[in-house]
């Protein structure tokens, strides 16, 4: 496994050390808000151990990561606020 | 016993509370009884599709005649009810199937209800998320969805509104034939006449009643607006739903405007428990990624079951019983609960106060099933 | 990984203290057993990173003693619900699990208890131990003003961990009062190995003012939290900081024994002498039977993998061990018990289910928890209540009800699992 992975959030390149999650690199890249409520407020982590569903993001492509339980993988394509 | 009600009507789910918002706005002295709150039986289950449906003449005018009332009352509806006028896309897989849908078609053109059929490529803009290669479709213009749950607390609001009576948390021993009721600590509470609105639960409070308890599952999704737009059901739906002895799954996925999904349908005798059945929940949900293919990798928040009331021609019972002229029915809605809730209560109020009905009555009344085979009240 | 359908001899659910535990019981004693985590780690949330990074040398040894036991590790592996009777249905990232077992051993843990309060929902605010979680794991905390809030011996052990990884600790503020963590403290004199741990946290936290009495009141911010408001019950201060970690002790992860028809009693699952739960076959260890911590999860684990594996009496043995760490947990949730003032903190228009954004009030108008459900949809998101329905167990007294399938949000494909291995093209 390489030390260092590179991937993306919301389009800009961040590199993460591996074992890092995707909520971890999310915060890396600067964004602390991942998602808008139904009612269009801000969102980010609380439980951090996959269970309150706040940290939902979309990885590759598909809605609704638990993005504290992923890990980050090299070229993953991360985006918020979706 | 004093008469202290006009009616009583025991059950509170969605046909309950429209035949006490009925009762009520007429002046009728109203209460309505639940041994669980507003909406929580198999109201809380149902899938919330206002359809029209033409299984029969008597099925298609009610269908049609409560989803003329719904259209009516859109604009009263609160935001919660979430009415949308999404219509029904039934999809047809082959050539077969087609040709049920322009039968379909002449059907529904002949009795004014608005439809246009699709070929294949219509359905796949309307809707693109079908796999390839379907033969096409008949869309459903009036057809709508709402919130089942806050449908009926909505209908029960509008019954308070005129002044009915409503006791949460009140079950019911039995109907007593000078019309009033017996509650399960023994009280009693006199009334005129009495109505069961109990669905699938009916038969406890009059054995022998013709009315089988059949059970669904559903799926419920996370959020993905705009996957579907249409109530989309298969036309080897109505083989399915038509089927009246076997275990069945078939094609049926709705958008809710929160742009969750509800993913059906199964049927099924004699499965009394709540518990998911998980062959013919995989069988249901392999159905609908037959059509759906991406539906797959979408994320299932939720999955439950619950029980429609079934009766041996698919229509409800809605009129006074065979044994008591003072006990009363609105029964017996198998999977058109939802829809024909509004025309029940109509017809329940006129049938009650004299008045003429919009549609025949008749095709509803108990009295039918009177040839012996079932014993009634 | 890639079979779709495994079958064992026991199967142990979650790999914290009490499942690493219950595994290394059970293959030791030469069941065939496999260890089923929903995460990529062993240790479960306490000893989370332990694998990677092994600094706990308790930990470290329970991971090198599993990884002799030769029990089978399905990591990443969603348990979803029972299929049948002696199946699990499963989740993994390649696809859809069955697992049979003969003999379930059930040890899901814990999560934290969140209380709504003003602001609670802004990004920066986190559980501690879900903070420390995601630290673990590389959300960036040096140099971050961090205020730790709420209630337990977390608040304590996250704020060290958090110091050493370079972030600056506000405050700590523990919500009971000052007179019952004292008398706690006089009752750990019997417990040396917990007196060292508190006076080493004592020395990393040095510097950091420990508050008795104090919970927060409200956080502020617009899109991100920028400072908290805390209370005493006398007067209000604000502390400005970048992150709130804020817990009020943990809940049981009961999702799955409902799903089973295990009984509960009150909150936790009810388990007799050998861990064995009401259901037959099925046992429960860990944070799931009683809020106890580590050590007693660990013997608790033990003893449900030696009941499971048939020897009796080795575990028989360990029961009076169990025993004292029970004590040690029920003096815990006596010292920690919370104060009434935390069930009041949410304002009318606070929101308390976050999936749907339902507000107190609107909760409040409702008689109990199916009727605001079925009404509100609170509790109906996708953490299906995990969050809501605990907080409105302490806001408004409502009980749970049983649960619904799948036990976490899953793929639909992975519902329809048994029909892909039973019946082979889905497709036309």
């Amino acid at each position: 496994m390489a030390d260092q992975i590179q991937l993306r959030v919301n389009g800009k390149t961040v590199s993460v050390t591996a074992g890092t999650v995707v909520a971890a690199a999310v915060a890396q890249a600067g964004q602390t808000r991942f998602r808008r409520s139904v009612q269009g407020e801000a969102r980010g982590p609380l439980c951090g151990m996959g269970i309150c569903m706040e940290c939902r993001v979309t990885i590759n492509g598909q809605a609704h990561g638990r993005s504290c339980q992923t890990l980050c993988q090299e070229a993953m394509e991360v985006r918020t606020d979706e | 016993m004093s008469q202290s009600f006009d009616i009583i009507i025991v059950g509170a789910g969605i046909v309950g509370a429209a035949c006490a918002a009925e009762c009520a706005a007429a002046g009728l002295k109203t209460l309505v009884l639940d041994r669980g709150i507003v909406g929580g039986g198999t109201t809380a289950a149902g899938m919330g599709h206002i359809v029209a449906m033409d299984d029969s003449e008597a099925q298609f005018a009610l269908t049609e005649y409560s989803r003329r009332l719904w259209l009516q009352l859109r604009d009263q509806l609160s935001a919660d009810v979430e009415y949308e006028l999404c219509g029904t896309l039934w999809v047809a897989a082959d050539d077969a199937e087609m040709a049920e849908a322009r039968r379909k078609e002449k059907y529904y053109t002949e009795r004014k209800a608005r439809v246009e059929i699709l070929d294949g490529h219509g359905l796949r803009r309307a809707e693109p998320n079908l796999r390839p290669g379907l033969a096409g479709g008949l869309r459903v213009l009036d057809d709508s969805v709402v919130y089942p749950p806050c449908a009926a607390r909505f209908l029960m609001d509008k019954a308070l509104r005129h002044g009915a009576e409503f006791r949460a948390g009140a079950a019911v021993r039995a109907l007593l034939p000078d019309g009033g009721v017996e509650m399960a600590d023994g009280s009693r509470i006199g009334a005129g006449r009495s109505v069961n609105a109990t669905g699938p639960w009916s038969p406890e409070l009059m054995p022998g009643l013709p009315v089988r308890k059949r059970k669904g599952h559903l799926v419920i999704t996370d959020r993905y607006p705009g996957f579907v737009h249409h109530q989309i059901v298969e036309l080897g739906y109505l083989k399915s739903a038509h089927s009246v002895s076997k275990d069945s799954v078939a094609f049926n996925i709705q958008p809710r405007q929160t742009g969750q999904m509800l993913i059906g349908s199964s049927r099924q005798f004699d499965a009394e428990g709540a518990e998911v059945d998980h062959e013919i929940l995989s069988r249901m949900l392999a159905r609908a990624m037959e059509y759906l293919p991406s539906l797959g990798k979408l994320s299932a928040t939720r999955v439950w079951t619950g029980h429609r009331a079934a009766t041996p021609d698919k229509l409800p019972l809605i009129g006074p019983s065979l044994a008591h002229n003072r006990i009363w029915l609105a029964s017996g809605h198998e999977g058109l609960g939802i829809t024909t809730s509004l025309g029940t209560g109509r017809l329940l109020a006129d049938l009650v106060l004299g008045r003429n009905t919009e549609i025949p009555a008749q095709p509803y009344a108990p009295a039918r099933f009177a040839d012996g085979s079932v014993a009634n009240g | 990984m890639n079979e779709t359908r495994l079958r064992f001899e026991v199967v142990v659910v979650g790999a914290g203290p009490a499942g690493l535990a219950a595994a290394c019981a059970a293959a030791e004693n030469g069941c065939r057993t496999a260890l089923v985590d929903d995460t990529p780690w062993l240790g479960g949330q306490i000893w989370r990173g332990q694998q990677a990074h092994p600094a706990n040398p308790k930990a470290a040894r329970w991971v090198e003693r599993f990884r002799r036991a030769k029990a089978s590790l399905l990591d990443q592996c969603t348990v979803l619900g029972p299929a049948d009777r002696r199946t699990l249905l499963a989740e993994h990232p390649d696809g859809p699990r069955q697992i049979e077992w003969e003999r379930l051993i059930l040890a899901a843990g814990a999560r934290e208890l969140f209380l709504p309060f003003p602001g609670w929902t802004l990004p920066g605010n986190f559980g501690p131990g879900g903070l420390q979680s995601l630290a673990k794991h590389g959300w960036p905390v040096a140099g971050k003003r961090i205020v730790l809030a709420g209630s337990g011996p977390l608040l304590l052990a996250v704020g060290g961990g958090l110091r050493k990884m370079g972030a600056s600790i506000v405050s700590i503020n523990e919500q009971a009062p000052l007179s019952r963590l004292i008398s706690f403290a006089t009752g750990l004199l019997a417990w040396p190995a917990k007196l060292a741990q508190a006076a080493r946290l004592k020395w990393t936290l040095r510097g950091t003012p420990f508050r008795c009495g104090v919970w927060p009141v409200g956080a502020e911010g617009g899109e991100q939290l920028r400072a908290v408001t805390l209370s005493d019950g006398r007067r209000q201060w604000m502390e400005a900081c970048d992150l709130l970690a804020c817990g009020f002790g943990l809940v049981p992860n009961v999702e799955l024994p409902l799903a089973l028809g295990c009984q509960l009693d009150d909150e936790f699952v009810r388990v007799d002498p050998w861990q064995a739960s009401s259901v037959a076959g099925v046992y429960a260890a860990g944070e799931l039977t009683g809020i106890g911590g580590a050590d007693a999860a660990l013997v608790e684990g033990e003893i449900a993998g030696l009941a499971a594996s048939g020897k009796e009496e080795a575990a028989r043995r360990l029961m009076a061990r169990r025993a004292a760490w029970r004590r040690f947990g029920a003096d815990l949730g006596a010292a920690f018990a919370l104060r009434e003032e935390v069930a009041r903190l949410a304002a009318a228009e606070t929101v308390v289910c976050r999936c749907e954004d339902v507000r107190f009030d609107r909760m409040k108008s409702f008689a109990g928890w199916r009727d605001a459900k079925l009404q509100t949809r609170c509790g109906m998101g996708s953490c299906q209540g995990r969050v809501c329905g605990a907080a409105a167990r302490v806001l408004f007294g409502w009980g749970m009800e049983s649960v619904r399938p799948p036990v976490l949000p899953a793929r639909v494909e992975s519902l329809c699992a048994d029909f892909l291995t039973d019946q082979s093209p889905v497709r036309k």
